[in-house]
């Protein structure tokens, strides 16, 4: 009796969760015995977790319970979740998927760490990714690749792909995770969840190690609109600590969650439906949109005419950057160094060497060409032009139309392995969800389909500091399409 | 302005990486073949357009010249792979 009632519990998103446990249904200290439980279970065949910290999570669910006896709860104290390892979490090793960082137990919170302890959440462990969020695919991880709980054979996508395979198996209810050019949108639609990356700004970046610092914006993979709604009200928000953090009021995001859809202009950027998209995706992705138009939205064609050149003027920025933010790990203050280093540069170049895997490597070497002399115009001033061209193409389109749908990923998760080989086929991964990121604009990638038995993600891009309906269309997608409640039925979860 | 071997070595040495005799060629074809990528934006024009370096053509916030944070030396020291007496250590730089 007490198993049937925790395995129902492991199947509610946050808002269940949080009026079960208003009611008492159970308490934090069984719910998250019976994740870690299930962590246990499942994790060693999925490598979706890194860090399992069950002592800490176990106090911090005692503290909620005992905060909700004595009526002094926060709504969602005593949730489970997990967090990508590229957040500083005091006290935890918080690795970014790299041997450099392999020892490195941080000595700090980053804010969003911060702002979900206060909201009183239990944080089961720290998530698998690509090294330092560098990948498509979770393969770089030099803790080895996470798997899809859809198919073992698949990736889960990536960076976040081990937050992505540990909702999607129900190893926790959601997950903060990052997007750098499609790192949450794109596993979003590998494993059937919605993942939204807000604004550029809207979400501090203080204390999540950085990748390409103009890009990089966190955000959640969870299993509905609303449970990201609930966590995006609790990340979000302006944060002294971080310049590039933005000072605007952050909205009621449930609030505005059932508003009807009525008069809505979405886009089509034609370059999206092209050549290289999935036929059976686009017709996943066209039936979704026929859903948008019978609650009164209107469809239109619009061109995004530069959107071709964004993986290239983004794999010049993003490297670029990731070599100088990179630079810190020089074996000396804190990560790897190497064993008996002849002299300094010997350390330098040994402690790199060995403490970064072969991805990172080639990016630091790329950014670092770029942005060497002789080539810093024809490369780097060149890609921030491009990068001018297309924000200009979405101030252009956002004219004429509230907001711009289109397939997340030009296909379902491919197979392990498939694409490690040639890094330019795996950064063509991207294609739909770069541009968003040079552009800075919020992205959601919600579930709209299955084709031979794997998700489909349908994108859906705003304005700037639209989150509220971004999270406000999924919510009424999924009010009327159950995609978003289908699970990949790993033992107990279906 | 085909990319050499040379090149690759001039790179990792400004990058402060090692590379083995066998990870120098393959940079070499991985990398020429994300340059020729890359090299697909060189067919825009772009004359007279502005660089953008940030989403929002935002520039940096700046903060009141004031101490904030507490000295954490040694929290901070521990996470050092080699230290004394409150400084970290690297191997020899002078003779």
């Amino acid at each position: 009796m007490a198993t049937e009632k925790m395995n129902d519990a492991l199947k509610q998103g946050v808002a269940d969760l949080a009026r079960s446990l208003a009611r008492k249904d159970f308490t934090s200290v069984e719910l998250t015995s019976a994740y870690l439980d299930r962590i246990n279970r499942h994790n060693p065949d999925l490598n979706a977790y890194v860090t399992v910290t069950g002592e800490q999570a176990l106090a911090q669910a005692a503290a909620a319970d005992k905060a909700r006896a004595g009526g002094t709860a926060l709504p969602y104290a005593g949730i489970p979740f997990a967090h990508k390892d590229i957040f500083c979490t005091s006290g935890v090793r918080t690795a970014c998927g790299s041997r450099m960082l392999d020892n490195f137990i941080s000595p700090y919170d980053a804010t969003v760490v911060e702002k979900m302890n206060k909201a009183g959440m239990v944080m089961l462990g720290k998530t698998n990714m690509d090294e330092f969020a560098m990948g498509s695919s979770t393969e770089t991880s030099w803790y080895g690749p996470t798997l899809n709980p859809w198919n073992r054979a698949l990736v889960p996508g990536g960076s976040s792909g081990g937050s992505a395979s540990a909702v999607a198996a129900h190893l926790c209810p959601a997950a903060t995770a990052t997007d750098t050019g499609g790192s949450i949108r794109q596993p979003a639609s590998f494993c059937g969840l919605t993942g939204i990356k807000p604004t550029y700004g809207r979400v501090s970046r203080w204390g999540m190690i950085a990748f390409a610092s103009s890009l990089d914006q966190a955000g959640v993979l969870t299993r509905s609109a609303e449970d990201a709604a609930i966590l995006m009200q609790m990340m979000s928000g302006f944060d002294p600590k971080d310049s590039t953090s933005v000072d605007l009021p952050v909205p009621d995001y449930l609030a505005t969650l059932d508003q009807p859809l009525k008069g809505l202009r979405i886009g089509l950027p034609k370059q999206h439906f092209a050549q290289g998209l999935n036929p059976e995706v686009e017709k996943q992705i066209r039936a979704a949109l026929t859903e948008f138009e019978k609650q009164g939205a209107t469809l239109k064609e619009i061109s995004l005419d530069n959107s071709h050149l964004s993986v290239s003027a983004y794999y010049v920025i993003a490297p670029a950057e990731a070599s100088a933010n990179l630079s810190r790990y020089d074996g000396v203050r804190f990560g790897y160094r190497c064993d008996k280093p002849a002299d300094l540069e010997d350390m330098y170049k040994r402690s790199r060497a060995e403490g970064f895997g072969a991805e990172v490597k080639r990016r630091i070497m790329v950014g670092t060409y770029a942005l060497s002399a002789g080539y810093y115009d024809a490369y780097y001033i060149k890609a921030q032009k491009v990068r001018r061209l297309i924000k200009d193409d979405f101030e252009r389109a956002f004219r004429e139309v509230d907001v711009i749908m289109g397939p997340t990923s030009p296909h379902t998760a491919f197979p392990l392995g498939s694409k490690t080989k040639d890094p330019v086929t795996m950064y063509l991964e991207d294609i739909y969800t770069i541009a968003v990121n040079l552009a800075g604009l919020p992205g959601l990638s919600v579930p709209a389909g299955m084709v031979n038995g794997l998700p489909v993600g349908l994108q859906i891009v705003g304005r700037d500091f639209s989150e509220a309906q971004l999270l406000n269309l999924a919510h009424r997608f999924q009010q009327a399409t159950d995609w978003h409640t289908r699970t990949p039925g790993v033992e107990g979860s279906n | 302005m085909a990319l050499e071997l040379k090149d690759i070595e001039n790179i990792a040495h400004l990058a402060r990486l090692q590379l083995s005799p066998a990870e120098k060629s393959e940079a070499l074809s991985s990398i020429a073949n994300i340059l020729a990528m890359i090299d697909q934006m060189q067919a825009v024009d772009t004359t007279g357009v502005e660089p953008l370096a940030h989403g929002f053509d935002a520039s940096q916030r700046l903060r009141d010249d004031v101490v904030t944070e507490t000295s954490q030396r040694e929290l901070l020291l521990k996470l050092a792979p080699s230290t004394d007496q409150g400084l970290f250590l690297v191997p020899k730089v002078l003779e």
